[in-house]
């Protein structure tokens, strides 16, 4: 029977020098639909919960879904799944551009790393020629520098996914990029590809095409689904006109724009590092990754040179979060981000936690290098950026730790505005209470795409809800982190569900792979995601506690702004959800587990 | 002085920031209608930062901000 499964994965065990091709199991792989879903599968049943995460027994899953690599809209995404340096628990970082299409066509559905290399290799895939080879003269180069020199020897068709320095010293916020501006960018991903010396993995096929379960019923799905992103409002004009920073203005708007390490809510000078202003004075085109139909990508002029450019979330985490309007700084800062393969989230709001510090006289001038961290400094951001990235200097290497290693290490843990040890992004949970139960109960920490409740909160999608209310806001999350986890597993983006719901994507996969989910069925599997990221963080040592926000969004009301006053009610709604999900104190029980088919 | 905050589209041809005279205006819609923007066009309408409808009353002093149907994350 057809199906858009290869059902065959790669293992590669660097230690041993070893690669083998193994059989994917179709009834595990549609229990768990793929990427984020199936790689937590495969490393909680392979005991990698308890492993130190830098160890050579810590495995790096890159795992594709089933709608990857297909002709439905956005269907190119892929998922390093792995246990997290920065947090100890589950890391499951997607990326876009062409690389998981690339894997899917040469004919895998995942790679999964296993041991350590004696000297720094990358892997090469071409279809069924696999191999790995030497990476001496690419070690401690750029992103975009590795990319360069692995395509001149692939083919300018080949894929490739590297790490910059930032992964090489195993820092806790390195990431992994690809098509030098896509970043599988959270929790660390990069340092563990780091501790294995494995700088690259190259990928080419011949094949272009995926076969699916039902190419006519497929064809017919996908229509309407492009049908309703075309005329979505979000997704057929705003994302594509101004990119995701056209949130910069709406979230500062209503006093909830994380400002000088969230000690305000809304930033005088938020219009300056807008989309808008992006798009007026530095857009040069859109980016568009594999099958998008979307086009939210930012291809940018950085003083003369095309670069892509920023997300709303680095221009928050430089912009008002340190302080600065400079767009042009904050445009340069998550260039070299992108060059040094840092997490483009981590790296700015630790930087703002350090400015915080000089603030507070934790941090001196003498620590400083010559470059204060002075709140409005587009110099500081754009030289700490480089100093975390390449570990130049002793405080770039504490910082490149994360702002819950460097502000602990002062003495004052409560600075560092992070969940589980991940750093929160753009969005002020005092001023918005959905979002908070999404940060405190996300398992991988700190994170606003593990259910969007912005959406509905913020932009009335698909209806609109008071954000300062916290009724139904536990319900509301938990639906949204399920469909999620559907999502991310299934091989498309995050974005198409402004315009798609569960029903389109249950659609899809029924014709791509032959399942047959309804909406309840569809989302069940999602529930079942997130359950088994919750076993493995049992595993890995969380404790109830961990599922809590930052003092400082608990006790603290927003000193100012359209949202003063406001505190987060975590109290009143983490009970509540714990209620719906069928948790006591944080993990599943034993009726909730047999109900999703978990014992 | 009623303030109100054009972004995205919505500035194409009508600026960035706009006071009026309060006498002239008791709700949102009346000020779009002044705007000639479409009630349609508008996807979130802040008034002091708080969601709200084009029935809603409008006072001086108060910010009112205009969003197209926008998103991200």
């Amino acid at each position: 029977m057809t199906t858009s499964y290869n059902l065959k994965m790669l293992r590669v065990n660097l230690t041993e020098k070893s690669i083998k091709t193994e059989i994917l199991d179709e009834a595990l792989a549609k229990k768990f639909i793929g990427g984020r879903g199936l790689g937590t599968k495969i490393l909680y049943d392979e005991g990698v919960a308890k492993v130190d995460p830098l160890s050579p027994a810590n495995k790096l899953v890159f795992i594709n879904g089933p709608l990857t690599g297909c002709n439905v809209p956005t269907g190119g995404r892929y998922m390093v799944v792995t246990k997290s340096p920065l947090t100890g628990m589950i890391a499951s970082s997607n990326s876009g551009g062409v690389w998981g299409a690339r894997l899917k066509y040469a004919g895998y559905d995942a790679v999964i790393v296993e041991g350590k290399a004696d000297a720094p290799v990358y892997l090469s895939i071409h279809d069924d020629k696999v191999e790995l080879l030497p990476a001496g003269d690419l070690w401690g180069k750029e992103s975009t520098v590795v990319e360069e020199i692995l395509k001149e020897k692939h083919g300018k068709d080949a894929s490739v996914l590297n790490i910059g320095p930032a992964g090489e010293q195993l820092f806790e916020l390195a990431c992994i990029m690809n098509e030098a501006d896509r970043a599988a960018g959270r929790s660390g991903v990069g340092a563990v590809m780091g501790s294995k010396m494995l700088k690259a993995i190259v990928c080419a096929s011949t094949r272009t095409v995926i076969e699916p379960f039902d190419k006519e019923k497929l064809r017919e799905v996908v229509t309407e689904s492009l049908r309703k992103i075309r005329e979505n409002g979000v997704t057929g004009q705003g994302l594509p006109t101004y990119g995701t920073a056209v949130l910069v203005n709406i979230v500062n708007n209503i006093g909830s724009f994380p400002t000088r390490n969230w000690q305000e809510s809304y930033f005088a000078d938020a219009d300056k590092t807008s989309g808008e202003t992006l798009k007026e004075k530095y857009l040069v085109k859109q980016g568009y990754c594999h099958r998008c139909p979307i086009g939210c990508g930012r291809v940018i002029n950085l003083n003369g040179k095309t670069v892509g450019g920023p997300e709303y979330e680095p221009i928050w985490a430089y912009g008002a979060n340190c302080g600065v309007e400079d767009l042009e700084a904050i445009n340069e800062a998550n260039y070299w981000c992108n060059e040094l393969g840092l997490d483009a989230i981590g790296a700015p709001t630790t930087i703002a936690a350090a400015m915080e510090l000089y603030q507070k006289g934790y941090l001196k001038d003498e620590d400083c290098d010559g470059v204060p961290l002075v709140w409005g400094s587009a110099k500081a951001i754009v030289e700490w950026t480089k100093h975390m990235g390449y570990g130049d200097n002793k405080l770039g290497r504490l910082m490149a730790s994360g702002s819950y290693r460097l502000c602990d290490h002062y003495g004052v843990p409560e600075f560092s505005m992070s969940v589980k040890k991940q750093e929160m992004p753009a969005y002020d949970a005092r001023g918005i209470q959905g979002i908070g139960i999404t940060y405190a109960t996300s398992n991988r920490g700190g994170c606003h795409v593990r259910g969007y409740m912005i959406s509905p909160e913020v932009l009335g999608l698909p209806e609109p809800l008071n954000r300062l209310a916290t009724e139904g806001k536990a319900t509301w999350t938990k639906i949204f982190q399920d469909l999620t986890a559907v999502i991310d597993s299934s091989g498309m983006c995050l974005f198409t569900s402004f315009a798609l719901g569960a029903p389109d994507y249950a659609g899809l996969l029924n014709a791509a792979t032959g399942t047959n989910y309804d909406v309840e069925g569809v989302l069940k599997v999602g529930e079942r995601i997130y359950n088994i990221e919750r076993l493995f963080n049992k595993e890995a040592g969380m404790v109830a506690g961990d599922d809590t926000l930052p003092k400082r969004i608990l006790n603290e009301p927003i000193p100012s702004g359209p949202s003063k006053g406001e505190v987060s009610k975590l109290n009143i709604t983490l009970p509540q959800y714990y209620e719906v999900r069928g948790w006591v104190d944080a993990f599943p029980t034993e009726a909730t587990l047999k109900r999703l088919d978990l014992l | 002085m009623i303030e109100i905050r054009l972004f995205a589209t919505l500035r194409e041809n009508r600026g960035k920031i706009l006071f009026f005279e309060p006498e002239n205006f008791r709700d949102a819609d009346s000020i779009l209608h002044e705007l000639n923007i479409p009630a349609s066009d508008v996807a979130i309408l802040l008034i002091n930062g708080m969601h709200s409808q084009p029935r809603d009353s409008v006072k001086d002093g108060d910010v009112i901000a205009l969003f197209p149907p926008v998103g991200g994350g």
